[in-house]
C-alpha cells in the first residue's frame, strides 16, 4: 500500500488553494466534511493509527498475554534480537528469498509480456492463462506446489527421473526448501507482473519502435535501447512492490514447511508469527520489536530503490 | 527487418535488411507461438494437475510413473472432502466477508475521499496525514494491537465483531487508508464545475455526491472494488490469527486447516482445493477486465 501512495502522490503534486476563496471554511462545510470522513476515519484510527503507536510501546515492554503486568524493559527486546540465532537465520533467509524472487518474477513477467504484446491468434488464451495466477490464493497455490514437489510421488521428481536427475527431497531438504518456495511464489506472481508490464508496453507508441527499425536497429537493439528504458518506470514499481511483498513472505511458508526443515525456511514474518501466536507464546513484546525491525528494513529497502531508481528510470514526458 | 529477404545471397551487399547466408524458414504461424505455448503449459499445469489428482483414486495418485489421464472420473474425493470439512460454509463465510468488505470500503472510502478532495474543514490536513502514515506500515506491525482491540471489541462492545466471528474479519478492513487516498486522488481529477452548478441549482451535498460525483466515479470505484475483493478473498494471516472455530473460517484458512488434518491424502486435498478455487475463478473470469485493470492501475501510476 505504501508504494501506491508514494507513487500517486508523486504523480499528482498537490494543487494550491485557489486564490480568492475565503480563508475560513463555512460552518456547514465543516460539518459536512466531518460527517463524510468520520466513519472511515474512526475505523482507520482504531485499526491503523492506534496499533502503530501501541505496538511501538509494546516493543519496549515485557508483554505476553498471561503476565498480569507489562513492565517497561527499555531496549531489552531489541537487544534480545541481537543474540537470537534464529533471527539471524530468518534475516538471511528473507534476504536470499527476496534476492531470488524479485528479479525472477520480473524476468518472467517482462519476457511473457513482450511475447504477449502482439496481435496473434489465441493471444487472449495465453494472456488469460497468465492472469489466472492472480486469482489463486497463496494457500491454494502452496497446496498444489507441495503436491507437485512431493519427494516420493510428485510429478517434478518424475520429470527429473525422465531426464536422469536423481530424486530430490525438495521441501523436506534443508538446502532446497527455500528455492521451492521461490519457484511457487514466482508462479503465483506471474500474472501480476505480466499485467503491469503489458500495460506499460501498450503505453509505448509504435512510432518509436518503428522509427528505430527504420534507422536500422535490430529487434534486440530496439528492445534494449527503446523498449527497456521506456519500461523502466514499471520496472521500478515492480522492484519496490515485489520487494515489500517478498519481505513479508508468510503464507507459503506456513502451509508448506512451517519454517522447517531445521529452520531452513524460517523467514522474518514467520518467526514473528511464531513468537506472537505460534504455540502458546503470546510473546507480544518481542514480536512487536521484530515487527518494527521489519518495518525499518522495508523503509530502508524502499528508500534505496527509489534513490537508485531515480537515476536509472527514464521518463517520457 | 522491413525489407523481404532475398533468396540469392551470393553477391548481395551486406545491408541490415539482407543478411547473407541465413536462410529463414517461414513458419505458417507467428514464431511467438513457439514461446507462448510452452510458457502457457507451464502456467496452466498446476491447475491441470490439481484437477486431475482430485478425480483420481488414492492408489492412482500415488502411481509412479504418474497417470496423466485417469481412466474414469471419480468424484468420491469431493463427497469425502465435503464430509471431512464444511467447504460450503467456508465459501459462504468468504463470500459474506468479501462482499461486505467491498461494499463498506466503497461507501466509506468514497465519502471520506470526496470530503478530503473537496471540502475544507478543521483538522483535514492532520487527519489526512495521520491516515497516510498507515499506508507505509506493514500489516505485521499493526496485527498484534489489532488482535487485542478485536478481542476487546468482542467482549465489551459487539460480540459479533470479536475474535472467532467473521465480523472480526470484516470490521478492521471495512475502511482502508488506501481506499480513501485512491478515491481522493480520483475525485480531484474530476472537473468541479458540475458539482458547483448542481449546488447553485439548490441540490444539497449528499445529492451532489450521489447523483453527480458517484456516476462519474465508476471506473475508480470498480478498480477499488476489484482490489478489495481479491485482497479480502485471499487474505490468510489475519483470519489465521483471529479465527479458530471451523464454522467461522474463510476458504484459505479452512483449506489450510483441512490440509493439516489430511496432510498426505492428496486426492482429498486436491478435491478441497478445487472446491475452494472454483468460486474465485468464476468471479475472476467474469470480471477479468476489472481485475486486470486494477492490477495495471497500481503499476501505471508512474514513479
Amino acid at each position: 500500500m505504501a508504494v501506491r501512495a508514494v507513487l500517486e502522490r508523486r504523480a499528482q503534486p498537490g494543487r494550491r488553494r485557489q486564490p480568492g476563496r475565503p480563508a475560513r471554511p463555512k460552518a456547514r462545510e465543516q460539518a459536512a466534511g466531518w460527517a463524510f470522513v468520520t466513519p472511515a476515519v474512526v475505523l482507520i484510527m482504531l485499526f491503523g493509527v492506534v496499533p502503530i503507536v501501541w505496538s511501538a510501546v509494546m516493543s519496549f515492554q515485557r508483554n505476553n498475554l498471561f503476565s498480569p503486568n507489562t513492565p517497561f524493559v527499555g531496549l531489552a527486546n531489541y537487544r534480545q534480537m541481537l543474540h537470537d540465532p534464529v533471527i539471524a537465520q530468518a534475516i538471511g533467509h528473507t534476504i536470499v528469498y527476496t534476492a531470488l524472487f524479485v528479479p525472477g518474477t520480473m524476468l518472467v513477467g517482462i519476457f511473457l509480456a513482450v511475447a504477449m504484446n502482439r496481435k496473434i491468434r489465441f493471444i487472449s488464451v495465453y494472456r488469460t492463462a497468465a492472469y489466472a495466477t492472480m486469482a489463486i490464493s497463496t494457500i491454494s497455490e502452496a497446496l498444489v506446489f507441495i503436491w507437485l514437489f512431493d519427494p516420493s510421488y510428485g510429478i517434478v521428481n518424475y520429470l527429473f527421473h525422465l531426464v536422469g536427475i536423481p530424486q530430490q527431497q525438495f521441501l523436506s531438504s534443508t538446502s532446497e526448501a527455500l528455492y521451492v518456495i521461490v519457484i511457487m511464489t514466482i508462479w503465483g506472481w506471474t500474472g501480476f507482473a505480466v499485467v503491469v508490464y503489458l500495460a506499460a508496453l501498450q503505453g509505448i507508441p509504435q512510432a518509436l519502435t518503428e522509427a528505430a527499425a527504420i534507422d536500422g536497429a535490430g529487434r534486440w537493439a530496439t528492445f534494449r535501447r527503446i523498449t527497456l528504458p521506456l519500461l523502466s518506470p514499471a520496472s521500478l514499481f515492480l522492484v519496490v512492490w515485489l520487494t515489500i511483498n517478498a519481505l513479508q513472505l508468510f503464507d507459503e511458508v506456513y502451509l508448506s514447511t512451517q519454517g522447517g526443515p531445521l529452520n531452513s525456511t524460517t523467514v522474518l514474518v514467520y518467526y514473528l508469527y511464531q513468537q506472537a501466536f505460534g504455540g502458546a507464546n503470546f510473546n507480544f513484546g518481542y514480536a512487536s520489536a521484530i515487527a518494527y525491525f521489519l518495518f525499518v528494513i522495508i523503509i530502508v529497502f524502499t528508500a534505496i530503490q527509489f534513490r537508485v531508481g531515480r537515476r536509472l528510470v527514464h521518463y517520457r514526458s | 527487418m522491413a525489407a523481404p529477404i532475398t533468396a540469392a545471397t551470393t553477391a548481395a551487399p551486406v545491408t541490415p535488411a539482407a543478411l547473407p547466408g541465413r536462410h529463414r524458414v517461414r513458419l505458417p504461424f507467428s514464431p511467438w507461438h513457439l514461446v507462448l505455448v510452452p510458457a502457457t503449459i507451464v502456467l496452466i499445469f498446476p491447475f491441470f494437475w490439481l484437477v486431475i489428482t482430485s478425480i483420481e483414486t488414492p492408489a492412482e495418485a500415488l502411481r509412479f510413473p504418474p497417470i496423466l489421464t485417469p481412466h474414469h472420473l471419480d468424484f468420491s474425493n469431493y463427497t469425502q472432502a465435503l464430509q471431512a470439512a464444511p467447504f460450503g460454509r467456508f465459501f459462504i463465510n468468504s463470500a459474506v466477508v468479501a462482499v461486505t468488505t467491498v461494499v463498506a470500503n466503497v461507501v466509506m472510502c468514497s465519502l471520506a475521499g470526496y470530503a478530503f478532495a473537496r471540502y475544507r474543514f478543521l483538522g483535514r490536513g492532520l487527519l489526512f496525514a495521520l491516515m497516510m502514515t498507515t499506508l507505509m506500515v506493514p500489516f505485521q506491525v499493526t496485527m498484534i494491537p489489532q488482535y487485542i482491540i478485536t478481542k476487546w471489541l468482542g467482549i465489551y462492545v459487539v460480540g459479533e465483531f470479536g475474535l472467532n466471528h467473521i465480523g472480526a474479519l470484516i470490521v478492521p478492513n471495512a475502511a482502508t487508508a488506501f481506499g480513501v487516498f485512491f478515491l481522493r486522488q480520483f475525485f480531484r481529477t474530476l472537473p468541479i464545475e458540475y458539482e458547483e452548478a448542481a449546488r447553485v441549482d439548490g441540490a444539497n451535498r449528499l445529492v451532489v455526491f450521489w447523483r453527480i460525483v458517484l456516476p462519474l466515479a465508476g471506473p475508480a470505484l470498480s478498480t477499488l472494488a476489484a482490489l478489495t475483493f481479491l485482497d479480502s478473498w485471499n487474505n490468510f494471516l489475519w483470519p489465521l490469527i483471529a479465527v479458530n472455530q471451523t464454522n467461522q473460517m474463510t476458504l484459505p484458512l479452512g483449506l489450510a486447516t483441512f490440509q493439516s488434518a489430511h496432510s498426505t491424502e492428496w486426492t482429498l486435498l486436491m478435491a478441497g482445493n478445487v472446491m475452494s478455487l472454483i468460486p474465485i475463478m468464476i468471479v475472476f473470469f467474469a470480471a477479468q477486465r476489472y481485475f486486470v485493470r486494477s492490477a495495471a492501475a497500481t503499476g501505471l501510476t508512474g514513479i
